[in-house]
């Protein structure tokens, strides 16, 4: 279909909105409702364009494009009523830019400025201010909220949970929990999608930064950080680095001038999961293949926060399916506290342990009150790439110009392996890596290990290999046909799920909490869309294959932890300190 | 709470008629009359029992029951009380009717009596203007109201029903 916008001439596909016409033409028509491919819903009303022959204004996001339209995005008319509609949401915005989570990072911020408002023309009754910090991951502000209705569709229809809501209606209407309960008392997962998306500061994660600095300037305490995979190809873009810049040595470099004692990498114990989690699967196939006994196939995955809660409230029944390995993170906490502080000479209890993780999932996961097998907290504060960015603006460092540095040994050496737990497919794929070693001696068979069926953005991506040339240990398994899926953003894995209960046979499933996985996760930096997604997994494998050993078990450290301490996967320490239960949980 | 199990099943009777109907979802409002016409307004447990029963996020359940004035979130007494406030009954000295009704019950709009005889409802015009103004008991109407009327009415009714 032909039409012009601004009296340049664009062509696209019928059923192409206004709003995408325009941006192929390199216009850009601001909106504060508008997800791509998740929301248009012409909610906010600030996408308003003027059309030729049309009485009234019309929202740009949700109009399709007609033969021989004539779009104008710039005139008087709809310059003033998106500054009408603006001020309309700025009169009961309770909000102070100044003391914001989301200064500088705001788009009613950056709207209001574009349209030119230098004045709040109606003082309005504001919005209801009531702040919700009763859960551990994320603190909601009513006041701030300006109903674009983002998170209830990102929690409702990406995530299949259904959190939040509007409730009443007209100048009464609040987004939020059933019955105006806390987000702590009904079944949200804390995956923090709302976070990603809000384009106000109506819900952020809770923030751990001040406790971090206080034990960073603590003097009895050693403050040991670990940085998860997925932060490190996307804290560039909190500096102005474009998406997809690997910024590892960088970063390690920060936070050793912010003051952080040793600087560990959650990679380690990736590795670590692929051990474990993979004799697991290993443990769990030979009970079915060769013993032909009843044992709970397909296993999950389980290091996602967000999807064991999701698990553990919705399907409960599948419970006996998640893999017992505790997430990398926890992992971390439990060997820092034991192996690395005796190791090191320090007494566990003055070891404070930081994460710097791409989710807000992962604050909730930390205080889960099992999560104590050192004897201690395990992991006493999570940052998410949000907070790590502001840190080191606070530390006043120049990060961009920063120099390239090493993470500390032990826990800080990793292989490609790990790197990739950042990306849907990849906690299967370097899974696969060291399966397939194990059950065959050979390198698994594919162009530099990438399982490529497995990557990528569809939601649900399924595989089945056959399984040949075993090792005499594991001949029964000759001939048998491993049938694998990924899936990635809640609402998949309920689909998934579904087939499974249908009958649908899989051996061994990856379930990421969050749209494209880590990569996409909820503490990442805004505003992640799927153009993002796929520089940073483009990052993520690049920082793969510059690694010499690509695969966990080439991992020497971690061969030297099972030689010193583990003894051997699925032991009695392993047991004791990586591995965990769940429990159900009641859905409201 | 718990809920009547006898009602219970007359509305699970009543969602299993829609559940295979296209759309099934879109029949939330349906679902939610039917449970407040059993249990005379919508208990918290009915609405996340209704949430469960139809796979709809108990949030949603509850977006719908506040969005529309007609559900009453809590309990309502035995007789519903209005005054018509429709512009004829308006002129004719409704408001004045409302305020006496008020301060006998020493209750607003939307509230019980703490015996739970009593629920003050907002009323607009019921098409009764000839008989302005009107006040609703229930499902009687009373014309011609005089707050000195309305109240004595009141009183007679919550004598007959203690």
């Amino acid at each position: 279909m032909k039409l012009t916008i601004n009296a340049i001439s664009v062509e696209v596909p019928e059923g192409t909105t206004i709003l995408a016409a325009a941006a192929q033409a390199g216009i850009k028509i601001p909106t504060l409702c508008h997800l791509e491919g998740v929301q248009s819903i012409g909610a906010c009303r600030v996408c308003l364009v003027e059309v030729e022959g049309a009485k009234t204004l019309v929202a740009s996001c949700v109009m399709p494009v007609m033969e021989g339209m004539k779009v104008y995005t710039n005139t008087k008319r709809v310059r003033e009523a998106r500054r009408m509609v603006v001020e309309m949401l700025l009169s009961e915005h309770d909000g102070n830019c100044q003391t914001c989570n989301r200064n500088n990072d705001c788009e009613l911020q950056s709207v209001a400025f574009d349209l030119g408002i230098t004045d709040i023309t109606y003082q309005g009754v504001k919005g209801r201010n009531e702040v919700d910090a009763s859960t551990p991951a994320l603190v909601r502000d009513n006041g701030k909220c300006i109903k674009c209705r983002r998170c209830v569709t990102v929690c409702t229809q990406v995530q299949a949970v259904g959190a939040l809501f509007p409730q009443f209606r007209g100048f009464k209407t609040v987004i939020g929990p059933a019955f105006n309960s806390d987000l702590a008392d009904v079944s949200c997962v804390q995956c923090g999608q709302c976070a990603a998306v809000c384009p106000v500061g109506a819900i952020v994660e809770n923030s751990h930064i001040e406790r971090v600095w206080a034990a960073i300037e603590h003097p009895s305490k050693t403050v040991v950080v670990q940085t998860a995979p997925a932060v490190r190809a996307a804290l560039g873009e909190c500096f102005g680095n474009p998406p997809g810049t690997l910024v590892t040595g960088k970063m390690v470099a920060a936070l050793r001038r912010m003051g952080f004692d040793v600087i560990f990498d959650t990679n380690f114990t990736a590795d670590l999961t692929i051990i474990e989690e993979g004799m697991e699967l290993l443990k769990r196939l030979t009970t079915a293949v060769r013993d032909k006994q009843p044992v709970a196939l397909p296993q999950f995955t389980s290091c996602s926060p967000g999807w064991i809660k999701f698990a553990e409230t919705y399907y409960p029944e599948f419970i006996p399916n998640l893999s017992t390995c505790k997430s990398p993170q926890q992992m971390f906490g439990a060997i820092a506290k034991t192996y690395w502080a005796k190791k090191a000479g320090k007494d566990p209890k003055n070891v404070y342990v930081v994460s710097i993780m791409p989710c807000v999932a992962k604050k909730f996961e930390a205080q889960r009150p099992e999560m104590d097998d050192s004897g201690f907290v395990d992991i006493d504060a999570v940052l998410t790439t949000r907070e790590l960015g502001r840190m080191i603006r606070q530390a006043g460092i120049d990060f961009n110009a920063l120099p390239d540095e090493d993470y500390d040994r032990i826990l800080g050496t990793s292989t490609g392996a790990a790197d990739i737990f950042a990306n849907t497919g990849g906690v299967m794929e370097a899974a696969l890596r060291t399966a397939y070693e194990v059950i065959t001696g050979r390198n698994l068979p594919f162009e530099e290990l990438h399982v490529t069926p497995l990557a990528g953005l569809e939601g649900i991506k399924k595989a089945a290999m056959t399984i040949t040339g075993t090792l005499p240990e594991y001949s029964f398994l000759e001939g048998v046909v491993l049938k694998v899926a990924v899936v990635h953003a809640l609402g998949n894995a309920k689909r998934i799920i579904e087939e499974i209960k249908n009958g649908e046979i899989y051996h061994f499933v990856e379930v990421m909490t969050c749209p494209g996985g880590c990569i996409g996760g909820g503490g990442q930096p805004r505003l992640t869309d799927n153009e993002k997604r796929k520089k940073r997994i483009e990052a993520i494998y690049k920082e793969d294959e510059g690694k010499k050993l690509r695969k966990s078990h080439d991992n020497p450290k971690i061969k030297q932890i099972y030689g010193e301490f583990l003894n051997m996967p699925l032991g009695k320490t392993s047991h004791h300190l990586l591995h965990t239960e769940y429990i159900k949980r009641e859905r409201v | 709470m718990n809920l009547d199990a006898t009602k219970l099943s007359e509305l699970d009777a009543f969602m299993a008629e829609t559940a295979h109907k296209t759309n099934s979802h879109s029949y939330v409002i349906a679902v939610l009359h039917k449970a407040q016409q059993l249990f005379g307004y919508l208990p918290r447990e009915a609405m996340d029992y209704i949430a469960h029963a139809m796979n709809i996020p108990t949030a949603h359940i509850w977006g719908v029951a506040t969005f529309y004035h007609f559900f009453n979130l809590k309990p309502v007494g035995k007789h519903p009380v209005s005054v018509c406030m429709g512009t004829a009954c308006y002129v004719k000295g409704a408001k004045l009717v409302l305020d006496a009704i008020k301060e006998e019950l020493r209750i607003t709009i939307g509230e019980t009596t703490e015996d739970g005889i009593f629920t003050l409802q907002e009323t607009r015009c019921i098409g009764a203007c000839g008989l302005a103004p009107v006040m609703m008991v229930g499902d009687k109407i009373y014309g011609d109201i005089t707050p000195k009327k309305a109240v004595k009415v009141l009183a007679q009714i919550r004598k007959e029903t203690v």
